[in-house]
């Protein structure tokens, strides 16, 4: 095999417009790293190694014809389903929530892969039920998504349990759900709203709190939220140059390397940075879209329209937090944050949106 | 033809309410990107002037303030740790161009060791670029003038005064007193996991074992804050407010300083432990495990060759065997077995069996030997305490069953952990059926209670549970949770609150089978008894009981012979007693490692100790620690009277 084939072989089914831009993310996310590290090399080595591991899935993922994917829905989900209420059972406390759960060789994080199974599980029910899709189907799917959101948001991990519900309810909402039973809902919320205020953790409605006044808690839990703000602004419309900011290298900033990495990148490099940023992220998500538009089954549309739209709602919280417009849900932001595991159930997601390219493309032609 | 066409038609419609759907989450996104980018735009440009001031200007930082860590003192006021303050020479590798270079300048001034230099790497890896971080500790005053005079050369590096820990005790209070060492990633973790985090802003140090760890807590203290204007080289200009640090509570422990010292001096070259527990209230008074370490070398990380010879050594020095080391009991279990025998009818005071030197199953041939080869002879219940015969006890196991023995055995807290106030206690093992189910699938044999019968086989127990079983024989079945804190004293009031003693278990032994038993156990410690030697010449009656734990197995119809066995395979001496026996004040166990015979290896350690404790005297050669009780104690209610002279009588009798 030629090098030229090898490359071609290699390259088969990988969707190298969306490839560039979740490249041009995580080359950033390389130089923000180096900076939130005070200028040293282990992170950005670490992170190189997550991004090595997580795109070999990714690449493996897009390799993958579409009906294993379908057929691996009820398994995965099943499994997830177990794992959660093993943790429930078994797991692990750590940071006041009980999240991992201990295998002896390593510990496991079962929401985690209920980031995919979820929206999977449901794409594939909607999928077997395309011909005769009724109010009750909708309801049984809406059940899939509510056991295990319950089960997430009880751990208590209202962030992950809040993508979720969202990366399900983007299923549905694809899956055409009637804007009536949408309406009704969104009523009921409304007026539940108080009882579910109770339901909350201490610590969730001292952080919802602090949004709404930050400067209550200056040393606790709304230095966070100040600091970022603090951050960002001070960048300015250019940004304080890189490895210059003052917020991120005098400690001023929490989690810089994680949560909070935006506003590292946001004091040095501004609000030209931002724009910037912002452009990449729509790149990836319009090209998303399109791959969603030109998708040929039901299955593969709900599933590259959930991925999409899951992708964008992970930006959106992540830096609505750190510029202070949402509360301090602990979201890292995708592709840009330190962090092995979310950047391997990203580009998992990725590979299947290239999957779904790739293959029907072959099909067509 | 017609039902393809509505199918392909419905698949249209289909397709463009999905794509409608699709626009419309497409505005939704457009939206959203739009209010981020408002808020973006509102942030750094329209409010820019606001945040860059907050930034630049008026950067307020909030500098915390490291309380004084609580001190530790035994029961008597003699300090066990303390802090004191010194000026070291730090780096913040952050401000430095040419480490080497600079390390190199700062050696010509300073005298700094390869091995400072080696840990100062260690830390370099370990931590933030902007921390500074101590090269060398302890500056003479020479040091300082001399770097000062020099200190332009040098941006930045600092001579900074800090606070030390230091244990005066060294070695002899290390497994008891643990360490405090550098916060690690790993605590930090453990902190935010418990909320902490905030309280060890700007704490370097932090309880890694012994009572420094389990009272973490307790001797920390409150950081305090103080709110610094600094410029933009983060400087500090003016202090605008500022909250006192609350200084950690001071310890008082149940420990008597001189007593833990005799103790472990007593071992001698012997490996062990030992536990001293008053059986009135659970208070723990010598608490040793052999060998020790000297807990100084952690504090600012331990050098990577003292590291290897510790953690590599054969004696183990970092295993604090008096919790974590699971012995069988071995002998030391018949007093209880005796009390069982008695409580299940199984045995009356007077029964006597006929000992032939070995036991053997009914309708089986295979032998268990008693540890004298010939024999006994006639042995009742006194007699099989006083010259610990085996053969009376493999037969009470077998017709008692693993079950009764288990039930009766648990009382005295055997198969669980203490609780006494320390992290990482072992639990021992009590077998039963059920356990020997649950862990290896099979039924209980007879064989196995015979073993268990002198405390071999599955049995195991730590010196910490036999100490507190000890105590809790000496007072009659009522046992007292051991615990370490006696005091806890708060330094901004000055309050001082004490421990109470905590009744942990409850089972009144009938007072008849309990004064045959401790008669017996007083006789082993008098002519003809298997510890006669340690208990010659008491001024006070002691109650004891010596013990072997088999590290080896034997074969059948060989000779356990302790010259010809190498000396890690020899058996590992116990022995077990309380004192004076008709009002115990002190009941304690010795486990010394492969000692051989409890008799003679264990019981000397424990008579020592017995003897300071009850009568004062203290053996000749004692090293003296340079401390002396602090003032700072005064109104913290410790009893002083802990250790009275001994009386007149008392003499006499010596």
């Amino acid at each position: 095999m030629t090098r030229r084939q090898f490359w071609q072989r290699f390259s088969l089914h990988l969707d190298l417009i969306l490839l560039t831009g979740l490249g041009l993310l995580m080359l950033t996310s390389l130089v923000v790293l180096y900076s939130a590290g005070d200028a040293t090399w282990g992170r950005v080595l670490a992170q190189m190694v997550n991004i090595v591991v997580a795109f070999s899935v990714m690449w493996a993922v897009a390799n993958m014809p579409l009906h294993y994917l379908m057929r691996a829905a009820v398994p995965l989900y099943t499994l997830g389903m177990i794992l959660l209420v093993a943790v429930a059972l078994f797991g692990e406390i750590s940071h006041g929530a009980r999240r991992w759960l201990n295998l002896g060789v390593a510990t496991i994080q079962p929401s985690e892969l209920m980031k995919i199974a979820v929206p999977l599980m449901m794409a594939w029910y909607f999928e077997q039920h395309e011909a005769a899709l009724n109010l009750k189907s909708y309801a049984i799917a809406t059940l899939l998504l509510l056991l295990p959101v319950a089960f997430i948001a009880k751990q208590p991990d209202l962030g992950t349990a809040i993508l979720i519900g969202a990366s399900g309810f983007y299923v549905l909402f694809l899956a055409g759900l009637s804007w009536r039973v949408m309406a009704v809902v969104a009523i009921i919320a409304a007026v539940s709203a108080p009882f579910l205020w109770d339901m909350l953790h201490d610590y969730q409605r001292h952080r919802i709190l602090m949004l709404l006044d930050p400067t209550k808690d200056a040393l606790g839990k709304g230095y966070h939220t100040i600091q970022g703000m603090i951050a960002v602004g001070s960048g300015g419309i250019l940004g304080k140059g890189y490895l210059h900011g003052t917020q991120t290298h005098l400690n001023f900033l929490p989690e810089s390397h994680t949560d909070f990495i935006f506003a590292v990148f946001s004091e040095e490099f501004g609000l030209v940075g931002n724009l910037i940023l912002l452009g990449m992220y729509l790149f990836v998500i319009l090209r998303g879209f399109v791959i969603t538009a030109n998708a040929s089954t039901y299955f593969t549309r709900l599933m590259a329209g959930s991925i999409t739209l899951t992708f964008f709602t992970y930006a959106f919280v992540n830096m609505g937090m750190v510029s202070g417009i949402l509360p301090v849900v602990g979201v890292p932001l995708p592709l840009m944050s330190y962090g092995g595991t979310s950047l391997l159930t990203l580009l998992l997601g990725f590979g299947i949106l290239m999957s779904i390219q790739t293959h029907q493309k072959l099909v067509k032609t | 033809m017609r039902y393809h066409h509505i199918e392909l038609k419905n698949h249209q419609r289909e397709l463009y309410y999905f794509r409608l759907r699709l626009a419309l989450s497409l505005g939704f996104v457009l939206l959203l990107m739009t209010v981020l980018l408002v808020r973006f735009v509102y942030l750094q440009w329209l409010r820019y002037d606001h945040f860059h001031t907050m930034a630049e200007n008026n950067r307020i930082s909030i500098v915390p303030i490291v309380p004084n860590r609580g001190l530790i003192l035994d029961r008597n006021g003699v300090v066990l740790a303390h802090n004191y303050s010194a000026y070291t020479l730090e780096i913040t590798p952050s401000k430095v161009v040419d480490m080497e270079a600079t390390l190199d300048g700062l050696a010509e001034l300073v005298d700094i060791q390869p091995k400072d230099r080696k840990r100062f790497r260690k830390m370099l890896g370990e931590n933030r670029n902007f921390e500074s971080l101590p090269i060398r500790n302890l500056l003479s005053d020479e040091e300082i003038a001399r770097f000062s005079a020099q200190r332009y050369r040098f941006p930045g590096v600092e001579v900074k005064a800090r606070l030390f820990r230091e244990y005066p005790y060294g070695e002899a209070t290390s497994h008891l007193i643990g360490y405090i060492g550098r916060i690690t990633q790993k605590d930090t973790d453990r902190l935010e996991d418990e909320d902490l985090l905030a309280n060890y802003r700007g704490s370097d140090y932090i309880g890694k074992a012994g009572v420094e760890q389990s009272y973490e807590r307790e001797l920390h203290g409150l950081t305090g804050m103080e709110q610094v204007e600094v410029d933009a080289g983060g400087h500090g200009v003016r202090v605008l407010s500022r909250s006192t640090p609350q200084s950690g509570n001071n310890l008082t422990l149940t420990i008597d300083a001189k007593l833990q010292q005799i103790a472990e001096q007593a071992f001698g070259n012997y490996r062990g432990a030992l536990v001293a527990i008053d059986p009135n209230n659970g208070e723990v008074l010598a608490f040793v495990s052999k060998p020790g370490y000297d807990p100084n070398l952690f504090i600012d990380g331990i050098d990577q060759q003292s590291w290897d010879e510790l953690n590599n050594s054969p004696d183990t020095p970092l295993n604090n065997r008096v919790l974590r080391g699971q012995y069988p009991p071995g002998s030391t279990i018949k007093p209880f077995m005796a009390l069982a025998g008695l409580y299940y009818n199984k045995r009356s005071p007077t029964y006597t069996i006929s000992d032939p030197g070995h036991f053997s199953l009914p309708g089986t041939t295979h032998l268990y030997r008693d540890w004298k080869k010939d024999g006994h002879g006639s042995v009742d219940l006194f007699r099989s305490i006083v010259v610990s015969c085996d053969t009376y006890y493999y037969g009470l196991a077998v017709e008692l069953g693993i079950d009764n023995m288990h039930a009766f055995l648990a009382q005295f807290g055997f198969g669980e952990k203490t609780g006494v106030d320390l992290e990482g206690e072992q639990p021992g093992l009590l077998p039963s059926q059920e356990w020997k189910m649950r862990r290896f699938k099979q039924k209980w044999y007879a064989g196995d209670s015979v073993s268990a019968g002198i405390g071999q086989g599955y049995d195991l127990v730590t010196p910490m549970q036999l100490a507190y079983a000890t105590a809790t024989l000496a007072n009659g079945g009522v046992g007292y949770k051991p615990h370490l804190l006696k005091a806890l004293q708060n330094m901004e009031t000055g309050q001082s609150t004490a421990t109470k003693a905590e009744v942990s278990a409850n089972y009144p032994i009938n007072s008849q089978h309990f004064s045959l038993v401790k008669s017996a156990m007083i006789a082993v410690t008098q002519p003809g008894g298997t510890a006669a030697a340690a208990g010659a010449g008491a001024a006070y009656t002691i109650a004891g009981k010596t013990g072997t734990a088999q590290v080896v197995g034997i074969k059948q119809g060989a000779k356990y012979d302790a010259s010809r066995l190498a000396e890690r395979h020899r058996d590992h001496a116990w022995f077990m007693a309380f004192a004076p026996a008709e009002q115990p004040r002190i009941a304690l166990a010795v486990l010394a490692e492969n000692g051989g015979h409890g008799g003679s290896a264990a019981a000397p350690i424990a008579r020592k100790v017995m003897d300071y404790y009850l009568l004062g005297k203290a053996p000749a050669s004692m090293p003296v620690v340079g401390q002396t009780p602090t003032a700072v104690l005064e109104s913290s209610g410790v009893d002083a009277g802990t250790n009275p002279a001994p009386s007149q009588e008392e003499e006499e009798h010596d």
